[in-house]
């Protein structure tokens, strides 16, 4: 596979390290958040047929963690973004 | 016999002759054949024997799809097991040996199994051997074990090397045959990067075969033509001896070169074969069509091959394959065989034509509504049993038998992402379907279009719309003149007759009767019929013989043959060596080594290293006269607790982390509080999963207000790092703070006992007494005037320190500190040692931090904030992984000195039954500790901080160990910490 | 039909006219008592189990596809209990001693074959870890033993025991592990489930649940509503796809694995090997083909193809591991999709929908599984208990933080 890494341009998807889902962005607030909470955030997932959103890391690269868009059934990618921007956007700041 | 089957012309060199061996007889060739054109050419047939009947086989096609001729080839370490003979290049010295065959190819005993094949039909194995039970394993396994398999592997390292190479283009090509070329020439003129690839060692695909003429030139000379064109384009990477063997994601695909086995062995320096990894932006596949043969009675026979193959050894390698030709065909392509090898001047004795409206030969016996339904000759082809349109029989006598059922277009890169292929009627065949590989598209034959002039027209059209996707325009261009016959097919798949054997599966021995047997038995999903009688699952991928085993199911069950099912292939094309696969990595090249930067100077001193990770660590350092390991240790831990030890920790990692948010991320990454530590003091750390067990630890110092360096255990420095970026961007992505690893960049090396400052203070330059530098102090220093990190941390319980200097001093510093410790008789210890003292003082490390335990679990439950949010807080307080009688980290020593202690042993309660129920835990690691005379060993006992004090069992069943131990704190050694704060 | 050396010998000659169809192929009734989804190897051994162990009833199988295509018909053929957590020695070695009364029990030669496994010594550590585990594995009533590196050395010579990255130090060796043949298996439970009067339904997709008042009623298929008091759900794969439709979301990714056979050769290697420094294992299968695979490829995929550069990992830890294989061929490979659950164990529990149960989560480990899965399954659906060898493969094991972690990795699939 390949990457179209947004400040990097195409690379093979083998520089990259894979996490998983990147609903895990949406971290609870452990101040806030009990262990049903928690629970649900780590350890289920839609585990979609289809296009699904997941989080890559460019370790033998830029360091950049990535949010990429890509189809499970054909492995086509759509799109990759930095995973700080879309974090950035569904309102995590510090 | 000297080739006696030669014919005028071909594409050889008949000037060089070249010599070589099969089964110990010695014959000729020219550069340019195949082993199985020389053999042939020589008059020798017989080149295989089956994998379930040995039954006698020669080739049956002159391609890569061969089923029957596999041979050994070369000898001694460079043998190759299942080497095609119809692809296998000729060169001189060439040796090869059949194979699956005892006593003698000729003489074969194991050929009984033929004799017996009414007992050994499909899947007989499923029904029987079952009593008794004990047999299987014992006496029928073996017995099939040792039938097993074709060719045989030496045992031998295989001696020849394999390089791994990239290569990028806009336009991959796949097959140089009229199609293939065409497209190459019609892209490569357009400027765009194109490579061109073939597997064969000529160029030209069938266009070598035939004696077709393109715009008035001979195929094969047009094709030499175009070769040159293209090679002479900058912008066109020809790749001959090249199987594209796999199409993966995103236009990648994989190819191998074989760069050598055309030559004895390698030429100094190169590899025997290179695997390309292929970029491209778009990707025609021109591979072509396979010729299929039709199934009747004993079909199999040395001399009965596919009809184009017959005039492919005729027109490119200049033989006749015997000196009596029949053909078998359903199709005018098969006429076109009897017409070319009459042309040769062979001996063409019918021509058994299934249509019954098929064109007429002229001057050749045609027999139209003809079959061939049995054959002759034990070794080899003698005569075919024909029943004519009238349904009288008549037997012919002939050498070789052309057999042509159609074409199949060579679906199988386009299948290799799992696309199903449509069925086309006109040619009873499958061609490429919707959902290929993105970015693929088919040409030529390999898309069904089976005339010349239709691969032309294909490579060229399809070449056009590749060139548009790409935004280029180029306008069509004249095509030459070529033929555009059509195929004429009535398709015919096997011939109804008799009580015999009508081969399917060549290789495997499947034949029409197990088709039927599957079908009597329910297995008719094609995937069953495959799995249950083992069609297509031969060296060969059923190339030849799956959509003839699909066909006679659908002929079984009543139903159509897309219906029925489909046939799609898997990676690899054609089967590829292992070595190509795995390159350069292998033995010690394996995987890299990382070294610190004193490892010369410990190489120097004879440690013994041990490779954690990928790092080499100084194990221990023997001296004269030391003739165990444990001398060596022992010593290194009296005397660095004695006096001063000096231990290499380069390897840990190293993680400066800097910011106005520096202190309040590490408030986040760690489970325990970081924002509280002053400037110039380091800590402990504790670092959780989000799932609250233990990820790693280490110290971490703060040099200044917003910046920190941070130390990880060397197994986890790089996924620390990673999980520290992640932080850092995923989840709180405007905190203030950067981090870098900085493992590589610094030296590192724990100076540890008594006399350690004494000895630093010698090589630092600032004052490092108790008052300036206390316990858990942290900062910059410098050596001599070198930029240095001190850190006074113990690992080992001592008086000590950690000193850093950039990488490139490490050497100089660890001989610095050795000379400078002479007067205080130090040492180097390595991990041995370091792991003595760190379990003397019960430090958690390898065998506890194993991912599935929890601070609490370590004893250290008490630094998990609560009153902050930390990755992992919350989930560690899950009731699973806080009850009370969860494993808790203890100390063990043997009841009696002399007992022995050994790692991975459990615990039991004394008395108690030897089952699961009594097991209470683990020893995770275990050491001698020369000061207190006897193992001791940490271990996970179930809950422990309640045991301290039992006496317990630590049985190891591996060893037949069971020691009496007595549970103890895990604080062996200076419980109270006097040492390390002196 | 009862199948022995005697009948073989008897159609032999006879023209093996007497053969029958190994199942039939029933149409779906409108209900049945048991509905099983998914018709591969724990799918199959359910309904065999169900109906052989546990009840007279109306039991059907649906397979979307062909019986035994899921990953029955696409796996690597071992078998071991060599497992290290209390949560999943126990089920494992009752699985293994299923294995090893199977043939007789289902009159079908599955070729269960007991000819060891070894998991290669590289450190100390290791050997510490091994230690633990094998102990782990006799307190369970396995079998276990430390083979040293002289032992092995006799065994297969041919490893590369001279100029190895990662020394070769000895080994853990189960004897009664092995290998299978794996279709056999599928056919093996589906002919004994048919004899019983189980329904096996293929080209029968779910397509929807019928769920009312927090209890199943059915599933809608492609061949219309069936009916059914209780559904049972072993779609490993394909796991999250069909719990969908209940509403559920799962602790399961699914990712791809690849495999690999070569071609075929004689004999070379006796029982199964795995090569822990290099993400490799082999063994040999009675055709002659070595079959080896190694790490799954590590991103979601329902695609049953990989990529390359796992590809590659496989083959330079074969290479590093035996020197000789450099001039054997790989001739096919493939991908199966696992259902990679969030602490590598499986999962076979009930579920909040009544009537509803699930088995899933067998990750790459779900062949040795299969008769231990079958018979559980079964025991939950009959009885509502769980199995005394099943019972810590819980949803709640998440919550409860009970989780069983066999690699020590935590809640990320793609790292067990």
């Amino acid at each position: 596979m390949i990457i179209p890494h947004p400040i990097l341009g195409p690379r093979d998807a083998q520089e990259f390290v894979y996490l998983g889902d990147a609903s895990l962005i949406d971290r609870p607030d452990g101040m806030t958040a009990g262990i049903e909470v928690f629970h649900d955030y780590l350890y289920n997932r839609d585990n979609p047929a289809g296009l699904h959103r997941e989080l890559w890391y460019h370790e033998q690269g830029d360091r950049s963690w990535l949010v990429v868009t890509r189809d499970t059934v054909t492995h086509e990618i759509v799109s990759a973004e930095l995973a700080r921007d879309v974090a950035r956007a569904r309102g995590r700041s510090k | 016999m000297s080739q006696s089957h030669r014919i005028a012309g071909g594409q050889i060199d008949r000037s060089t002759t070249l010599r070589f061996s099969f089964d110990g007889a010695s014959y000729a060739g020219h550069p340019g054949d195949t082993l199985a054109s020389a053999l042939l050419a020589n008059g020798v047939r017989l080149m295989g024997r089956s994998f379930k009947y040995h039954r006698p086989r020669g080739p049956l096609s002159a391609g890569s799809e061969e089923p029957n001729a596999l041979v050994h080839l070369r000898s001694g370490a460079r043998q190759e097991p299942n080497t095609r003979a119809t692809v296998a290049e000729l060169f001189d010295g060439l040796t090869a040996t059949s194979q699956n065959a005892w006593p003698s190819l000729r003489f074969d005993a194991m050929a009984i199994n033929d004799r017996l094949s009414s007992f050994f039909t499909a899947g007989f194995y499923y029904k029987t051997f079952m009593w008794p039970a004990a047999f299987w394993e014992k006496v029928y396994e073996p017995i099939i074990r040792r039938a097993a398999g074709l060719g045989a592997l030496t045992r031998e390292d295989d001696p020849d090397s394999y390089d791994k190479a990239f290569a990028h283009c806009d336009l991959l090509v796949i097959g140089a045959g009229p199609a293939g070329l065409m497209a190459a020439l019609t892209a490569g003129r357009a400027g765009v990067r194109v490579i061109l690839a073939d597997e064969d060692f000529r160029m030209g695909g069938r266009l070598n075969a035939e004696v077709l003429t393109i715009g008035g030139q001979a195929g094969g000379d047009w094709a030499a033509g175009v070769v040159a064109e293209l090679a002479s384009l900058p912008n066109v990477r020809l790749m001959a001896r090249t199987t594209v063997v796999g199409a993966f994601d995103a236009g990648i695909y994989a190819a191998v070169e074989r760069v050598s086995d055309h030559l004895p062995v390698p030429l100094p320096g190169k590899p025997r074969q290179t695997l390309w990894r292929i970029y491209s932006k778009r990707a025609i596949v021109a591979a072509g069509a396979t010729e299929r043969p039709i199934a009747f009675e004993n079909n199999d026979r040395p001399g009965i091959m596919l009809a184009g193959a017959l005039r492919a050894y005729a027109n490119r390698w200049g033989v006749a394959v015997g000196d009596r030709v029949a053909i078998f065909t359903n199709n005018d392509d098969g006429l076109r065989s009897a017409a070319d090898l009459t042309a040769k001047g062979v001996q063409v004795v019918a021509v058994i034509d299934s249509r019954t409206d098929g064109p007429l030969l002229p001057g050749i016996r045609h027999l139209r509504g003809a079959q061939v339904i049995d054959s002759t000759g034990r070794l080899g082809l003698s005569g075919i049993t024909v029943r004519l349109a009238t349904g009288q029989t008549e037997t012919i006598a002939c050498t070789a038998l052309g057999v042509s059922g159609g074409w199949n277009p060579n679906i199988n890169i386009h299948s290799h992402h799992r696309a199903r292929p449509e069925w086309r009627a006109d040619i009873a065949a499958f061609v490429p379907g919707q959902g290929g590989p993105a970015g693929l598209i088919a040409a030529g034959a390999a898309a069904g279009h089976l005339s010349t002039y239709g691969a032309l027209a294909g490579g060229h059209v399809q070449a056009l719309a590749v060139l548009e996707s790409l935004g280029i325009t180029a306008t069509a261009g004249d095509l030459p003149k070529a033929e555009d016959a059509p195929l004429n097919l009535s398709p015919l798949w096997h011939v109804p007759h008799g009580k015999g054997r009508a081969w399917i599966d060549q290789q495997n021995d499947v034949t029409v009767k197990d088709v039927k047997l599957a079908q009597q038995e329910n297995f008719t999903s094609v995937e069953h019929l495959k799995r249950y009688t083992t069609l297509g699952m031969a060296t060969d991928q059923g190339k030849t013989g799956n959509v003839i085993g699909i066909a006679v199911m659908a002929e079984l069950t009543g139903r159509a043959i897309p219906e029925t099912g489909t046939t799609i292939y898997r990676p690899p094309y054609t089967p590829v060596a292992m070595g190509a696969l795995a390159g350069r990595s292998r033995g010690k090249e394996f995987k890299p080594f990382r070294l610190t930067p004193s490892h010369k100077w410990a190489s120097e001193q004879g440690a013994i290293f041990v490779e954690v990770g990928n790092w080499l660590r100084t194990q221990w350092v023997p001296k004269p006269g030391e003739t165990t390991w444990r001398e060596s240790v022992d010593r290194e831990v009296l005397a660095t607790r004695r006096s001063v030890g000096i231990c290499d920790v380069t390897t840990l990692g190293k993680i400066d982390i800097q910011g106005t948010d520096a202190a309040a991320f590490l408030d986040k990454v760690y489970c325990n509080t970081f924002s509280t530590l002053a400037v110039g003091k380091c800590r402990y750390g504790l670092m959780l999963r989000e799932d609250g067990m233990v990820f790693d630890d280490g110290t971490t110092a703060r040099l200044a207000e917003h910046e920190y360096v941070m130390t990880t255990t060397t197994a986890n420095a790089v996924t620390v790092f990673r999980h520290l970026e992640y932080c850092r961007q995923v989840l709180w992505p405007d905190m203030d703070v950067q981090i870098i690893s900085t493992t590589e960049a610094w030296a590192q090396y724990s100076v540890a006992g008594p006399n350690a400052r004494k000895l630093l203070e010698k090589v630092v330059d600032q004052d490092i007494s108790d008052a300036a530098f206390p316990y858990m102090g942290a900062g910059s220093v410098t050596l001599g005037g070198l930029r240095g990190r001190l850190f006074r941390i113990s690992f080992s319980g001592e008086l000590a320190y950690e000193v850093a200097v950039p990488a490139r001093y490490g050497d100089a510093l660890m001989r610095r500190l050795m000379a400078a410790g002479a007067e205080f008789d130090a040492v180097v210890y390595g991990t041995e040692a370091l792991g003595v003292m760190r379990i003397e003082k019960g430090h958690v490390a390898g065998g506890e931090l194993n991912g599935q335990s929890s601070a609490l679990n370590m004893g250290l439950g008490k630094m998990v904030s609560k009153k902050k949010d930390s990755i992992g807080m919350v989930l560690s307080q899950r009731e699973g992984m806080t009850r009370a009688d969860g494993y808790r980290l203890v100390g063990v020593k043997p009841a009696d000195p002399k007992g022995v202690l050994q790692a991975g042993s459990h615990f039991l309660e004394v008395g108690a039954p030897v089952e699961l129920a009594s097991d209470g835990g683990w020893l995770t690691s275990k050491v001698y500790s020369p000061h207190l005379g006897c193992d001791i060993a940490l271990g996970y006992l179930k809950a422990g901080d309640q045991k301290i004090g039992r006496r317990m069992r630590a049985v190891n069943f591996l060893t037949g160990t069971d020691t009496l131990v007595d549970i103890v704190s895990p604080h062996f050694f200076d419980p109270d910490g006097e040492r390390f704060r002196g | 039909m009862r199948y022995s050396g005697l009948r073989v010998i008897a159609e032999a000659l006879t023209g093996h006219k007497g053969w029958k169809p190994v199942w039939r192929d029933p149409a779906p009734q409108a209900a049945y008592d048991y509905v099983i989804v998914g018709g591969g190897g724990h799918g199959l051994a359910t309904a065999y189990y169900l109906a052989k162990e546990f009840k007279q009833a109306r039991i059907a199988v649906l397979e979307k596809g062909y019986l035994g295509g899921g990953n029955v018909g696409r796996n690597t053929t071992i078998i071991r209990s060599n497992y290290l957590l209390d949560g999943n020695e126990p089920f494992y070695e009752f699985s293994l001693k299923l294995w090893e009364g199977l043939e007789q029990d289902f009159n079908y030669n599955a070729m269960v074959s007991q000819r060891g496994i070894i998991n290669l010594i590289h450190t100390d550590a290791q050997r510490d870890a091994f230690t633990r585990r094998g102990n782990a594995m006799i307190l369970n009533g396995a079998d276990a033993e430390m083979v040293s590196r002289d032992q092995l050395r006799a065994m297969y010579p041919f490893l590369n025991f001279d100029n190895a990255r990662f020394p070769i130090k000895g080994a853990l060796m189960q004897r009664r592990g092995g290998t299978v043949r794996h279709d056999a298996v599928a056919w093996g439970y589906a002919r004994g489930a048919d004899m019983r009067g189980v329904d096996l339904i293929q080209n029968c997709e779910v397509t929807g649940m019928r769920i009312e008042n927090g209890r199943i009623l059915g599933v809608e298929t492609t061949r219309g509503f069936i009916g059914a008091k209780k559904v049972g759900v072993a779609v490993a794969g394909s796991s999250s796809r069909v719990m969908a439709h209940a509403g559920m979301r799962l602790p399961i990714e699914s990712h791809v694995l690849q495999a690999f056979v070569s071609e075929g050769l004689k004999p070379l290697i006796d029982g199964v090997m795995t090569f822990g420094a290099g993400h490799f294992y082999v063994s040999q299968s009675d055709k002659g083909g070595l079959v080896f695979g190694g790490d799954i490829d590590g991103y979601n995929s329902y695609a049953q193809r990989g990529n390359l550069p796992v590809i590659e990992d496989v083959a330079e830890g074969g290479m590093a591991l035996m020197p000789m294989i450099g001039r054997a061929r790989l001739l096919r490979m493939w991908g199966g999709i696992m259902d990679m659950s969030m602490d590598g164990s499986p999962i076979i529990d009930r579920t909040s929908v009544d009537g509803l149960y699930f088995n899933g989560g067998w990750c790459y480990g779900g062949f040795k599984a299969t008769p231990a899965s079958g018979w559980c399954f079964a025991h939950l659906l009959a009885t509502d208990q769980p199995h005394p060898t099943a019972t810590a493969y819980r949803f709640d094991r998440f919550l409860k933080g009970l989780m069983i972690d066999e690699k020590g990795q935590g809640a990320q699939p793609n790292l067990h």
